[in-house]
């Protein structure tokens, strides 16, 4: 089906982008992969009058290390973090660029454009969140960077002005001896998650745990937190007992909504099961274990 | 709503013949490539973005090209189905699914032959877990995926015999 028409602008820059929302104002989207926006156009879910096209605007595309950051270019394809070296060194990323959707849509899906969407069953935002990651948009006043855990703020909404654009994404790479696994259950690939789990363990040794980062994805408006999963394993050497109460502890923080992907119920049992099996891929993965983790079909 | 066709022109290279067009914005590259081409071959089978039933290569990566519009693809290199055959012979990838009944209606098969040449120019010895993933975004309604996964083995060793 076609899109209602809309009058198409291409930026060559950042700055020209951003000059063109704010000429056109409300009725302009930005369009970087298309991946959620052109099905929504083509369903006539969303009808924006002007797109401005950033996919021809150089230099957008990129995952470099700097200092103890990822930094990735907004317009970076989920397909380019898939192949790149230096985020496979940050194996819970490659875990997660791996299995979004399929190859096509990985091919064209942006992770600027996923985080922007905000979708609340979308794979990025749990992931970063258990890694420490900050947004760095671009407005016309020029730049500000934003901690994701602020940057998302409900289901679809982000902290960007109708006018900003995200321009990068840096992300904290964990330190030694750490391990992180991310794991989403879905019923077949090209379609979002039912449930998903990031877990990042930062430990002391092969068994005691200094920091883990816990997340749910898919169970809420937006990724949540499961700070009380969390503290069950902080300090606290992770063994069989430890992961089944945190996984306990998860379970509580999710806030699923029944739907077509199944009951809430089902949901919340589908996270005690998805952390366990992610902090015992995370454990093993501290200790320098090759595990291979992905995303898990129905 | 704008009151007026926007039409941009655009130069795409589809299977190595340059076109140069004007298109309305609006224009899905699966549509640029059925109706301005008359290059039929590459299918639509849903509206979600799901099925691969479009599957083409753009700058050698495979897209759903129903959600593509085509004033994305300008400057750039397209390969469809249509770009597989040598004059006188079938892609081996063709042959493959061919010889080992990989398709029973057709409708899914050039998008299927274009997700496989993807994979098979990235890895040329995939193993059972590589093919399922590299064709994990096609559907097919008619037949079981046995005999696709084993056209795309086959189709890897002629290709690695060659
Ligand atoms: C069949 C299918 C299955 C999918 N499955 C999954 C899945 O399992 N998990 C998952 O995480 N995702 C999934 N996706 C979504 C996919 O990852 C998208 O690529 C992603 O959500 C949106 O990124 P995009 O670059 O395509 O953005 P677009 O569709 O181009 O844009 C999305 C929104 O973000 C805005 N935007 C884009 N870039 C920027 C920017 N730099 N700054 C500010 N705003 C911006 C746009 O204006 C628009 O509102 C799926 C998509 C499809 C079609
Ligand atoms: S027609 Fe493009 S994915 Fe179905
Ligand atoms: S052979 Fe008929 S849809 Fe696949």
């Amino acid at each position: 089906m076609y899109p209602r028409a809309f009058h198409y602008h291409r930026a060559t820059s950042l700055s020209e982008a951003v000059s063109m929302l704010t000429d056109l104002g409300e009725e302009a989207r930005l369009l970087a992969g298309g991946q959620s926006l052109i099905p929504l156009m083509k369903l006539r879910l969303a009808s924006p009058a002007h797109l401005v096209d950033l996919n021809f605007i150089p230099g957008l595309e990129y995952v470099r290390e700097q200092g103890n950051e990822l930094r990735v270019g907004a317009l970076t394809r989920h397909a380019q973090i898939e192949e790149s070296a230096e985020a496979a060194r940050v194996p819970i990323v490659h875990d997660c660029a791996s299995g979004i959707a399929d190859i096509q849509v990985r091919n064209r899906g942006t992770l600027g454009g996923s985080l922007a969407e905000a979708d609340p069953t979308g794979d990025w935002a749990p992931v970063l969140l258990v890694l420490g990651t900050e947004v760095v948009c671009q407005g016309p006043d020029g730049e500000r960077t934003v901690k994701l855990e602020d940057f998302l703020v409900d289901a679809f909404v982000t902290t960007l002005a109708p006018n900003e654009l995200v321009k990068e994404v840096r992300i904290t790479q964990p330190p030694k001896k750490s391990g992180g696994a991310y794991i989403a259950a879905k019923r077949s690939a090209p379609v979002y998650a039912s449930a998903s789990v990031a877990v990042q363990l930062a430990m002391e040794d092969s068994s005691v745990c200094r920091e883990a980062g816990i997340a749910l994805g898919a169970v809420g408006l937006t990724a949540i937190r499961a700070r009380e999963a969390e503290k069950v394993l902080n300090g606290k050497s992770v063994d069989s007992r430890a992961i089944e109460e945190a996984a306990e502890a998860a379970m509580r923080a999710a806030d699923p909504q029944s739907d077509m992907r199944g009951s809430a119920e089902y949901k919340r049992v589908l996270v005690r099961a998805l952390v366990k099996r992610a902090l015992e891929a995370a454990l093993r993965r501290s200790r320098g274990e090759p595990v291979e983790v992905s995303h898990l079909y129905a | 709503m704008p009151d007026q066709v926007q039409m941009v022109p655009i130069t795409v290279t589809v299977n190595g013949q340059r076109h140069s067009l004007s298109v309305e914005p609006r224009m899905l590259l699966v549509s640029f490539l059925r109706e301005a081409l008359g290059l039929t071959g590459t299918h639509i089978g849903c509206d979600t973005t799901y099925c691969g039933a479009c599957t083409v290569l753009l700058n050698g990566r495979s897209v759903k090209s129903c959600t593509v519009f085509a004033v994305q693809a300008d400057q750039g290199e397209v390969r469809t189905v249509e770009g597989l055959a040598g004059e006188s012979s079938l892609h081996p990838i063709q042959q493959a699914f061919l010889e080992n009944h990989g398709l029973q209606c057709g409708y899914c098969t050039p998008g299927f032959l274009m997700s496989a040449v993807q994979l098979l120019e990235k890895n040329k010895d995939p193993d059972e877990k590589a093919i399922r993933k590299g064709i994990a975004g096609n559907t097919c309604r008619c037949t079981g995926y046995q005999n696709i996964f084993k056209a795309v083995r086959a189709a890897a060793a002629s290709m690695r015999g060659r």
